[in-house]
């Protein structure tokens, strides 16, 4: 065969679209698999098909109505309210106290920065049982505060992300406001926080994922099931010793994942880059 | 120019008085800055850490307080508890799968996806998809059900012939933990994107010189892409490796660490005998032993990246 260097290269997109395609199917399967199962009739929820026979929008209603008389709109507001106060207050908080690493002179800065370095890889379960009876003497247990405070204040990991993008921001647009009377407070909110905006929005999101997945720190600390965010109702709601509806546990599974999704298909750019840049995961 | 700056700051060192409030100042404007991070550090992190080394030479159980046992809980953790064995052998087993099973996968499809070819952003976005949703309940949920026993795994092995009769993989002693490891292959977008940053830093020269010297395809890959890409590799291993360690929410929903304990990883024991049966101090232990060793496996990977890390100045 004497292929001339378009056709192999035509031969060649047409192998790659036919693996790779082919490999991306098999790849979201679990995720269409749910979708599919939202649609299709209790019964027939857990077949392998991908086309429901008919749709079942009732798996929605039904499913949206929760447990123990509340309801997923509890379960979403909680969660829309923990991941969100985490979020703004990571962002806000951790470039914060990345400008004092960088931008501002003090004495044991450097002592603190290797501190925050070291502590970048310490697992969070190592500190559950300490971290659950301090906020057991504080008389935190049950409520919101657990949950959303140490996700809130500047964790390593992004204090030290900020830092790095901090360090890229040239210092002769800082002098240029000093010299025009700016405080050190002026020139953080005024020059570099508008500079770090592709850093807050990766930042943001990964923030936002993790506290909207967290699991276990709700598990802890909150036992009324009006303040349970979807992960915690999500495990509840589908338990495989009691469920017996699983078109509506996939429908509430499947909006589970939603936000996260959406985030995604808006802000993709800014997670890839984000990604690459900082080794986020 | 040096001599001009050391001149200038000599000159500002000699305006003492003026220099002592500005310094103070500059001191205190640093502090205020990282202030918050300062208090989540001290009041979330070393805090706790500290107490729990406290409570770990203790006997505190919910219900009381803590007396003093000396090193008695590390003494029974060694000697006297076959599910501490059982969960570091089930840990590492999974640690010794999982991580190179997704490196692995994350680097194949780099280097499928590094040449730009039509609708290459979309795949490389679905790809990524399964690694955002990292452990979410809404997965664990999934897998569950996907490889239960009316799940649709069965439904494809009994259809094109495999199995006659349909098991349950979660409830299976022998493959529980693969359908975790599965999980965790399936789940590599951020290194697969983390190893396509770094092939975009290799230079296009090296490759035309390895040509040159008649170097095929796979002897590139190897000579060239495979040395160069070590520092990444290297970077997703240490990041990989210590968030698997410590892998619960997935192990947690799908197989709650049965069937017989062959997929109790150490967090749910962790979990498990210090938060649900109430061993705060015991736990404490728990917790401080997979932190020393989480730190040796650490720094020996650092120790070993000397022989098999490529750093660029080495080959000036």
């Amino acid at each position: 065969m004497n292929l001339t260097f378009s056709q192999k290269e035509k031969l060649k997109n047409i192998l790659f679209h036919v693996l790779v395609g082919g490999f991306c199917i098999f790849m979201l399967y679990p995720l269409l698999w749910m979708v599919a199962g939202s649609l299709k009739t209790s019964g027939n929820a857990l077949s392998a098909t991908l086309w429901p026979e008919a749709m079942q929008f009732r798996n929605y209603l039904e499913g949206w109505k929760g447990f123990g008389g509340v309801s997923f709109l509890t379960f979403f507001r909680n969660s829309f309210f923990i991941a969100g106060t985490a979020t703004i207050g990571q962002i806000l908080l951790a470039s914060f106290s990345a400008f004092g690493f960088t931008r501002t002179r003090f004495i044991g800065q450097k002592f603190w920065f290797a501190i925050m370095i070291a502590t970048v890889l310490v697992p969070g379960q190592i500190l559950r049982i300490p971290q659950y009876i301090m906020f057991n003497q504080w008389g935190w247990v049950g409520s919101f505060l657990p949950v959303i405070l140490p996700q809130m204040l500047p964790v390593p990991f992004f204090t030290f992300l900020m830092v790095q993008f901090v360090r890229g921001i040239p210092t002769e647009l800082d002098e240029a406001a000093e010299i025009d009377g700016c405080s050190k407070f002026g020139i953080f909110f005024k020059i570099i926080l508008p500079n770090l905006k592709p850093v807050l929005v990766t930042a943001g999101i990964f923030r936002f994922y993790w506290s909207w997945n967290d699991f276990m720190t709700p598990l802890l600390y909150l036992q009324n099931v009006t303040k349970y965010p979807v992960s915690i109702a999500l495990k509840m709601f589908s338990d495989p010793n009691a469920i017996t509806n699983w078109g509506a546990m996939f429908a509430m599974t499947f909006l589970s994942i939603l936000p996260t999704i959406i985030l995604f298909i808006f802000f993709q750019r800014y997670l890839i880059d984000g990604v690459a840049f900082s080794g986020i995961d | 120019m040096n001599n001009k700056f050391e001149a200038l700051d000599t000159v500002r060192s000699l305006d003492a008085g003026m220099n002592k409030k500005k310094w103070i100042k500059e001191n205190l404007t640093g502090y205020v800055f990282i202030l918050p991070w300062l208090i989540g550090f001290l009041a979330f992190l070393a805090f706790p850490l500290l107490r729990s080394l406290y409570y770990s030479l203790t006997e505190y159980t919910i219900v009381g307080d803590p007396s003093w046992v000396g090193l008695r809980n590390y003494i029974e953790i060694f000697t006297d508890d076959p599910k501490f064995w059982t969960s570091l052998k089930v840990t590492f087993y999974y640690v010794v799968f999982a991580v190179p099973l997704r490196l692995a996968s994350a680097l194949a499809l780099a280097l499928v996806f590094r040449k730009a070819r039509p609708f290459t952003n979309f795949y490389r976005a679905a790809y990524y998809v399964p690694s955002i949703l990292g452990g979410s309940v809404a997965i664990s949920v999934i897998w569950r059900q996907l490889f239960s026993s009316q799940g649709a795994f069965n439904d494809f092995l009994v259809a094109i012939g495999v199995m006659g009769d349909r098991i349950s993989w979660i409830g299976h002693p022998d493959y529980a933990i693969w359908t975790i490891i599965i999980l965790a292959a399936w789940q590599f977008g951020s290194p697969m994107i983390i190893f396509l940053a770094g092939l975009k830093q290799i230079p296009k020269g090296l490759y035309e010189a390895a040509e040159i010297d008649g170097a095929g395809k796979i002897q590139q890959f190897f000579s060239v892409t495979l040395p160069l890409l070590t520092p990444v590799i290297f970077f997703n291993l240490i990041m990989q490796m210590v968030k698997m360690f410590m892998v619960f929410t997935q192990v947690y929903i799908i197989t709650e660490g049965g069937p017989l304990n062959r997929t109790l990883v150490y967090a749910v024991y962790l979990y498990r005998k210090g938060i649900s049966n109430g061993y705060l101090g015991y736990g404490s232990a728990l917790a401080w032993i997979i932190l020393v060793l989480l730190t040796i496996v650490t720094i020996l990977l650092f120790k070993t990246s000397n022989k098999w890390v490529y750093y660029e100045s080495e080959g000036e």
